[in-house]
C-alpha cells in the first residue's frame, strides 16, 4: 500500500492533536503522582528531545550467569524525527527499545520522556504511560488472534478506558478506529481475524493499533523484519507519511542498513554500547 | 472492556477448557440428582412417620399403663392450652397373632394398639392408610360387604360377602364330612353287628376328641366357626358336648376346609361328589340318629353359645398389611401380593392382661381392614382394635371407680407450634421420677432413623463436592496450559498498557464464566434427570433387565424426588466458587508475567 491512497485532509481532522479531539482525553484515575506523565500534548514539532536515555545498563541473569546487554547507553530521539537504532543481533537494540518503552527497568541510568523521568515510576503509572503516550509495533505483529482487525485496533482504548466509558463513547471511538484502519488501507478487512490476514496487513493493523490512542511517540521493533522487500517498503512508507504529515516521532529498531539510511537519525549499537550517532 | 471481550472469545474458542468443565457439569448434575432423591426419600419418610406418629406422646412403659388417664389429660390440656389441636388415649401392648393359612397355623408377634375411633383421627393420619374407602373416611371396626382397596387389582375378594361364602362352604364341607363319617361308622357297625348304633357313636366321638384335643383347638382358631369360648383350653359341660356334635373329624376337616381360594374350588367339587350318598336311605336314617346336630341351630339355648361366622363377627381388628400379606416377585418379574388373611377372616390374638402378674388372654377378632403406611416397620407389626374393647379384655377398667387405664396419650399440636418447647413444658409437668411417664415428640421416637438419613445425605454431599473439587484441579491444570499458550498475548496486552490486575481478571472472569457454564449445564442436566428419573429408571431396567428401583423393597411405586431451590442455588454457588478458586493461581501467574519475557516467547 502506498501513500497515494491516503486522505491527508481527513487525517488532519482526526489524528492531529491540535484539532478538537473526537473523543475525550483519557482520564488518569490513579494517584496524583501519575500526573507526572500528563504532559502538554499540543506542542508544535520544534525538534526538542522527546525521548532520552542516559547511561543505561541492563544485565540479564540466566541460571546464575550474568549476561550484560547494555553497558551504559545514551540515547535521544528528537520530536518529529525518525530515529533508527541499528546493530547486529545481540547488540542490545531490542533491550534498549524495551527500556525506552518502560516494558523493563534499567539496572542503572534514567529514561526521560519529554523532560520527565519515567523509568522509576510505579508499574501502574508505566502501564498508563504506555497505554496513552506510546505506540508500539513489533516484528511479529503481536496481534491478538481471537480478535478481529477492528477489535485489535480498539484494544488499547478498551484497556485505557473503563467499560462504561468505552460503551458510552462507542460510536466515536469506533469511527476513529475505522478511519485509522482506512488510513493504513485495510478498510475492507475490518472483521477479519489475524489468521486471515497477510503479514503486511497484520503489520498495518498493528500500526493502526499503535496509533489509536494518539500517542506522542511510536516505537517500532524491526517492523519490516518479517516481511518481504515490497511489503516492508509499504510499511515504511506509511511510517514516513505519518512522520511527515503529523510530525509523529518514531523510534525504529532495525538491522537493515538500507532502512536506517532513510531515517533522520541513526544510533548504532554494538555489544551493548553506542558505536556512533549520525 | 477488553477483559470481557477476551474471556468471551476464549470461552468460545478454547474447547479444551469446556472439556475440563464437563467434570464440573457432571458433578453438579450428580449432586442435584442425589440431593433431590435423598430429600424426596427423607420427606416421604418424614411425612409417613409423622402421619403415623402423633406430634407428642406421653407414654408409660408399664403394661398396666397410666391408671388415671383423666388426670393426665386435664394436666396436658392445662399446660398446652390452645397449642393443642387434638388428644387421644391409646393402649399399646405386645401380643401374638394366630391365623391359619392353607391348613397350617401361623403365629407371629404384633403390636396390638387399642385406639379410640373418634379422637384417634384427630392426632394421626391413621384412616388414610386403610384399604376400604369408607374406613378411610372414618373407621368403625365393622366388616364391610365388599369394595376393599378399589383400584388395586391384586387385592383378593374380601369383606362380608367373602366371609359368608366361606362360612357356607365350610358348613357344607362340615355336613358332608359328618355324613361321610356317619356312613363309615354305619358300615363299620354293620361289620361289627353286635353293638348298638348309639353306643358306638358316643364312643367314637369321645375317643376322637380326647385323643386329639390340640387339633380341635387349632381348628377353632382356624376355621373360626366355633364360638370363642369353646376354643379356650378348658371346654366343659354342655358347650363342650354341643361343640363335639358339630366338630367333624379334625384331620379331614383340616384338609378340606383349607382357607385358600384355590382349594375352595376343589373343595366344592369334593362336596358335590359326596352328594350322591345323601340320597341313600341309610344316610337319612343316620341323620335322624344325630338329633342334637339337627336341633342345635333351632334350639335357643344352644344358639346362645353358637357363633355362626355366616352372620356374626368378632370384634374388628385392622392388621398391618405386611402381617397378613407378602409381597413377592413372580417368575415373570411382576410384583405381586400374596394374602394369608383378608378382611372377613377371623384371627386369634394372645395378649397379656393388665394385672400383675400378667396373665395371657386369648381373644378372637375379625379382620375388618388392612393398614398400609408403607413403613415396613409399622406395617409388619401394628394391629389396631377398638380401645374400649381392649381395655375391657385386658382388665384395664377399674371395677369400682370405672376409671380406665391407658398406656399412652397422644397429642397433635397446632401448626407452627414449637415441638421441642411443648415437649419440655410437658416434661416439666410430668417429672419422670414422680409420674413414671415418658414424654416424647415424634422426632425423638424416630430420631436415630432421621439422624442416619441426615448423616448419609451430608456424607454424600461432601463426597460429591470433592468430585467437583477434583474437577477444580482439572480446571487449574487446563488454565495453566492456557496461560502458557497465551503468554505472548499477555505480553502484548501488557505492552499496550494493560495492568497485571486486568490480565488476572481476564482469567478469573474466564474461570467464573466456565464455572457458570459448567454448573448451568449441570443444573439443567440434573433437573432433567430428576424430572424424568422414573422413565430413566424404566429405560435402564429395559436395557439391563435388572430392576433399578425395587418396589418390593421400598414400597414406593416411583422414586420420590424433591428439588429444593436453595439446594440448587448452593450447589451452583459451590461449584462456581471452586471454578473461580481453581483459576486464581493461573491468573496470578499470568499477572506476574514479565512483558519482555512474554514478548520474547516465540
Amino acid at each position: 500500500m502506498n501513500t497515494s491512497t491516503l486522505n491527508t485532509s481527513k487525517l488532519n481532522t482526526t489524528i492531529d492533536r491540535t484539532d478538537d479531539q473526537i473523543y475525550e482525553p483519557l482520564d488518569f484515575d490513579g494517584p496524583t503522582r501519575l500526573r507526572v506523565v500528563a504532559f502538554p500534548t499540543s506542542e508544535p514539532a520544534t525538534g526538542r528531545t522527546m525521548l532520552q536515555a542516559q547511561g543505561l545498563h541492563k544485565t540479564y541473569k540466566k541460571n546464575r550467569v550474568s549476561v550484560p546487554v547494555l553497558k551504559g547507553v545514551d540515547f535521544a530521539a528528537q520530536q518529529g524525527k525518525i530515529t533508527a537504532i541499528i546493530g547486529q543481533s545481540g547488540s542490545g537494540k531490542s533491550t534498549l527499545l524495551h527500556l525506552l518503552a518502560t516494558l523493563d527497568r534499567p539496572d542503572q541510568g534514567e529514561v526521560h520522556f519529554d523532560g520527565h523521568r519515567i523509568d522509576h515510576l510505579s508499574r501502574r503509572s508505566r502501564d498508563q504511560f504506555r497505554n496513552q503516550r506510546l505506540g508500539m509495533i513489533f516484528q511479529f505483529y503481536h496481534l491478538l488472534p481471537e480478535l478481529s482487525t477492528l477489535e485489535n485496533v480498539l484494544a488499547p482504548i478498551m484497556i485505557g478506558r473503563s467499560a462504561f466509558s468505552y460503551l458510552m463513547n462507542r460510536r466515536s471511538i469506533h469511527n476513529h478506529a475505522k478511519e485509522l484502519i482506512e488510513r493504513v488501507g485495510l478498510g475492507h478487512r475490518l472483521h477479519h481475524k489475524p489468521s486471515e490476514l497477510s503479514g503486511g496487513e497484520m503489520q498495518r493493523t498493528a500500526i493502526a493499533r499503535a496509533l489509536v490512542t494518539n500517542p506522542d511517540i511510536l516505537l517500532a521493533d524491526e517492523p519490516t523484519g518479517n516481511l518481504d522487500q515490497e511489503t516492508g517498503a509499504g510499511i515504511l512508507d506509511i511510517l514516513k507519511d505519518l512522520n511527515r504529515e503529523q510530525g509523529l516521532t518514531i523510534v525504529m529498531v532495525t538491522h537493515d542498513e538500507s532502512i536506517a539510511k532513510k531515517c533522520d537519525a541513526v544510533v548504532r549499537l554494538s555489544k551493548g554500547r553506542v558505536e556512533s550517532v549520525v | 472492556m477488553y477483559k470481557f471481550l477476551l474471556c468471551w472469545r476464549y470461552l468460545r474458542t478454547r474447547w479444551i477448557a469446556l472439556a475440563s468443565i464437563v467434570s464440573v457439569t457432571l458433578g453438579v448434575a450428580t449432586l442435584i440428582v442425589v440431593n433431590s432423591v435423598m430429600d424426596g426419600f427423607t420427606e416421604e419418610m418424614h411425612n409417613r412417620i409423622h402421619g403415623i406418629l402423633s406430634d407428642l406422646v406421653v407414654e408409660s412403659h408399664s403394661s398396666g399403663g397410666i391408671s388415671d388417664s383423666k388426670w393426665f389429660e386435664d394436666r396436658i390440656r392445662e399446660t398446652l392450652g390452645d397449642r393443642l389441636e387434638g388428644l387421644t388415649t391409646v393402649v399399646a401392648v405386645p401380643a401374638m397373632l394366630n391365623f391359619s393359612f392353607n391348613g397350617s397355623n401361623h403365629t407371629q408377634q404384633i403390636n396390638l394398639i387399642g385406639i379410640d375411633q373418634q379422637s384417634y383421627a384427630s392426632v394421626s393420619d391413621f384412616s388414610q392408610y386403610l384399604m376400604h374407602p369408607e374406613n378411610q373416611k372414618r373407621i368403625d371396626f365393622l366388616l364391610k360387604n365388599d369394595g376393599y382397596a378399589p383400584g388395586r387389582s391384586t387385592f383378593p375378594e374380601s369383606g362380608w360377602n367373602y366371609r359368608r361364602d366361606m362360612a357356607r362352604l365350610r358348613k357344607e364341607i362340615e355336613r358332608e364330612t359328618q355324613r361321610n363319617r356317619e356312613l363309615r361308622r354305619q358300615i363299620k357297625s354293620a361289620e361289627v353287628g353286635s353293638l348298638s348304633l348309639s353306643e358306638s357313636m358316643d364312643k367314637t366321638t369321645i375317643g376322637g376328641v380326647t385323643s386329639s384335643p390340640e387339633p380341635t383347638a387349632q381348628a377353632a382358631g382356624n376355621s373360626s366357626d366355633i364360638a370363642s369360648p369353646s376354643s379356650t383350653p378348658e371346654p366343659t359341660g354342655l358347650a363342650a358336648s354341643s361343640d363335639l356334635e358339630n366338630q367333624p373329624s379334625p384331620e379331614s376337616l383340616q384338609q378340606e376346609s383349607a382357607n385358600d381360594l384355590s382349594s375352595v374350588d376343589s373343595a366344592k367339587q369334593e362336596a358335590t361328589e359326596l352328594n350322591p350318598p345323601q340320597s341313600d336311605s341309610t344316610t337319612t336314617e343316620m341323620m335322624m340318629a344325630g338329633p342334637s346336630l339337627k336341633l342345635s341351630p333351632t334350639d335357643p339355648a344352644a344358639r346362645a353359645h353358637y357363633f355362626d361366622s355366616e352372620t356374626d363377627t368378632h370384634t374388628g381388628i385392622v392388621l398391618g398389611i405386611s402381617i397378613g400379606s407378602m409381597r413377592y416377585r413372580d417368575p415373570h418379574g411382576d410384583v405381586k401380593d400374596l394374602f394369608f388373611v383378608r378382611p372377613g377372616d377371623d384371627v386369634t390374638v394372645a395378649l397379656p392382661g393388665a394385672g400383675s402378674p400378667p396373665r395371657a388372654i386369648d381373644e378372637s377378632f375379625t379382620v375388618v381392614d388392612f393398614y398400609e403406611s408403607k413403613m415396613s416397620e409399622y406395617d409388619s407389626t401394628f394391629a389396631f382394635v377398638p380401645l374400649d374393647r381392649l381395655q375391657k379384655i385386658r382388665g384395664m377398667i377399674d371395677p369400682t371407680t370405672g376409671k380406665k387405664s391407658v398406656t399412652s396419650i397422644q397429642m397433635k399440636l397446632k401448626p407452627g407450634v414449637n415441638l421441642a418447647e411443648a415437649r419440655d413444658d410437658l416434661r416439666a409437668v410430668f417429672p419422670p421420677d414422680q409420674t413414671m411417664v415418658h414424654v416424647q415428640s415424634w422426632r425423638d421416637t424416630q430420631g436415630p432413623l432421621l439422624a442416619a438419613v441426615q448423616l448419609e445425605t451430608t456424607i454424600l454431599n461432601i463426597l460429591l463436592f470433592m468430585i467437583i473439587a477434583v474437577a477444580g484441579f482439572g480446571i487449574l491444570a487446563t488454565f495453566f496450559m492456557i496461560v502458557v499458550e497465551k503468554t505472548r498475548d499477555i505480553g502484548v496486552l501488557k505492552s499496550l498498557g494493560a495492568p497485571g490486575s486486568g490480565i488476572a481478571s481476564i482469567f478469573l472472569t474466564y474461570g467464573l464464566l466456565l464455572g457458570i457454564v459448567g454448573s448451568g449445564a449441570g443444573v439443567t442436566l440434573g433437573l432433567l434427570f430428576v424430572w424424568n428419573i422414573n422413565s430413566i429408571a424404566a429405560l435402564i431396567e429395559k436395557i439391563t433387565g435388572r430392576e433399578v428401583f425395587d418396589p418390593t423393597v421400598y414400597y414406593f411405586s416411583e422414586i420420590p424426588t424433591i428439588i429444593h431451590p436453595a439446594m440448587v442455588v448452593w450447589v451452583i454457588i459451590g461449584s462456581v466458587l471452586i471454578a473461580v478458586l481453581a483459576s486464581v493461581l493461573p491468573s496470578i501467574r499470568a499477572a506476574r508475567m514479565h512483558p519482555v519475557q512474554a514478548l520474547r516467547y516465540e
